[in-house]
């Protein structure tokens, strides 16, 4: 294993240390593995607090930030963040207009976020909850721990943040969250596995010539194995299964997301497939977002979310942003 | 540990002893639990539950607690507070739910401490909704908590009662290699989580065979 790190207990505090030197803009609180917007708690404003293991850069403390989150809980890597960070959080952004988790649904971040919010309530903190589960490659069965949240994490962090800004109470800030949630599906496709430092080796094993269908973004195997092929027959492959559980029509946003080490240029490739793929079935692309936003680590690969947008979705989709990962229009 | 002619009973430094053990358990085979979770999993299970008996080992070395019930409930506190991940909240609500169970005496009674572990198993239950044969750490809890009963029921002496628990739990743990998971990470593979021990229940297959080595 070659990473660039001091040690492998320390990446995630080392890291941090990193984002408080690097942004200004945020406060970062190291003891208690918290990153906030510096002027949180915006009083009469409603909070918004996510987090989930790290390895995922620039999610979620990427995302703190004017527009967007105001606060994020980082856990060890691929680790869901303890209750305790989340309560910190929680209490640190509630501006008396109550505090929402967004929570990816994977069973540790499910589990330490419930904790949290039943404590929070002790403290007479008003907690609601989004549960983002937009992975198409699971699925949502009694059999299963239900779809992952994935992609569609980052637009109802940037949508339910923009509407937070306004003013709007929490029920309201809840509602879009979970409108974003049911509106958006993602579909993951990994070259490589990634290596988490603490295991010091790769995550799972995969051919020179195999890809891995249906992954998260924690460096889990995925749903099948096939054959490697080329983009516009892997984009196919992709956007089929999200079409088969969303049929997409109409304007719709898209990210076409790197899961860490993939070139930019080959994401252009994928998205200029998705782009076609999509105007092929009578939709368009209307908002759209290339890079690496929702990452595992070192994973070359990439996942693609659509989300069939609604004029109030696009309008709050362009609102001003201003975190270190997504900025604009201020 | 005490052994009473009618009531077996256990002491204060046996739980801490146990917990001793499982500390130790859970670093030497830190990485094997790894790697069953790198197969089916996300490669951090060792760590996770090395990290959590770490901080438990350390807080009771802060303040030794008096009770066994005290040692319980500080040890889950401790996983829920530093664990993370899904093995932190299941882990600590055991442990807790066991400790709150307890009367707050320097001693209970083997039949009060199956009843503890069944209310253990009762709250991982509630709080990750898993039955058996999900392929999760109830797999060898759930067997290891009814050994122990029935063990306690016949009249067995403590050591005994657990030797029975730790011979359940490892069994229980055996049997997920064949099964398909259907809770927690491993349950997004669907049928390629066959043919895996689930980490889960091999952590707590080590738990049990700590209650054994404690039980001497």
């Amino acid at each position: 294993m070659k990473k660039l790190i001091n040690g492998v207990d320390t990446v995630v505090i080392d890291a941090l240390r990193g984002m408080a030197a690097a942004h200004p803009s945020l406060r970062v609180d190291l003891d208690n593995k918290v990153i906030f917007r510096r002027d949180a708690p915006r009083r009469g404003k409603v909070g918004l607090v996510s987090g989930g293991g790290s390895g995922h850069e620039p999610l979620h403390g990427g995302f703190v930030g004017y527009g967007m989150l105001d606060a994020a809980c980082p856990g060890e890597v691929f680790t869901s963040p303890v209750p305790d960070q989340v309560i910190e959080a929680s209490k640190g952004v509630d501006g008396g207009a109550g505090v929402l988790h967004i929570v990816k649904n994977y069973t540790g971040d499910v589990l330490n976020f419930e904790m949290a919010a039943e404590l929070c309530a002790d403290e007479s903190i008003e907690v609601a909850s989004v549960l983002v589960n937009d992975d198409v490659a699971v699925r949502d069965s009694l059999y299963t721990a239900g779809r992952r949240g994935t992609g569609a994490t980052l637009f109802v962090e940037k949508i339910a943040g923009a509407l937070a800004e306004t003013g709007a109470p929490l029920a309201d800030v809840a509602r879009i969250g979970r409108e974003v949630n049911e509106r958006s599906r993602s579909f993951g496709v990994a070259l490589t596995p990634c290596t988490v430092p603490a295991a010091g080796k790769p995550t799972f094993e995969l051919g020179d010539t195999e890809i891995e269908l249906g992954i998260g973004i924690h460096g889990e195997p995925g749903r099948t194995r096939t054959s490697h092929r080329d983009a516009r027959e892997i984009v196919r492959l992709a956007m089929d299964a999200i079409y088969d559980d969303l049929p997409l029509s109409g304007e719709t946003l898209v990210l076409v997301n790197g899961m860490g080490g993939t070139p930019l240029m080959e994401l252009y490739i994928l998205f200029a497939e998705v782009s076609a793929y999509l105007h092929e079935k009578g939709a368009t692309a209307v908002r759209s977002l290339v890079g690496n936003y929702v990452t595992s680590l070192d994973m070359q690969g990439f996942s693609v979310t659509v989300c069939r947008l609604t004029d109030e979705l696009t309008r709050l989709w362009d609102a001003p942003v201003e975190t270190p990962g997504l900025r604009w229009g201020r | 540990m005490t052994t009473a002619h009618e009531e077996p009973l256990v002491d204060t430094p046996f739980f801490l002893a146990w917990i001793e053990e499982m500390a130790t358990a859970v670093q030497v085979e830190r990485d094997r639990l790894t790697e069953l979770d790198a197969a089916i999993g996300d490669a951090d299970h060792g760590a996770n539950v090395d990290r959590g008996f770490t901080a438990v080992r350390q807080a009771l070395a802060d303040g030794p607690p008096e009770t066994p019930r005290a040692v319980l409930v500080l040890a889950g506190s401790t996983l829920i507070r530093k664990v993370g991940g899904a093995s932190g909240p299941l882990y600590g609500t055991a442990f807790r739910q066991m400790g709150r169970t307890l009367r707050d005496a320097p001693e209970v009674t083997l039949a009060e401490l199956a009843v503890a572990f069944d209310a253990a198993l009762a709250g991982v239950q509630k709080l990750g909704g898993a039955a058996e044969g999900d392929k999760t750490m109830v797999d060898a809890l759930a067997p290891a908590v009814r050994a122990l009963a029935r063990a306690v029921q016949d009249g067995s002496k403590p050591e005994d009662a657990m030797a029975a628990a730790a011979e359940a739990a490892a069994e229980g743990a055996r049997a997920t290699v064949p099964l398909q998971a259907r809770k927690g990470r491993a349950s997004y593979l669907g049928p390629r989580s066959i043919g895996h021990e689930d980490p889960g229940a091999a952590s707590t297959a080590l738990i049990f065979a700590a209650l054994r080595k404690a039980a001497g």
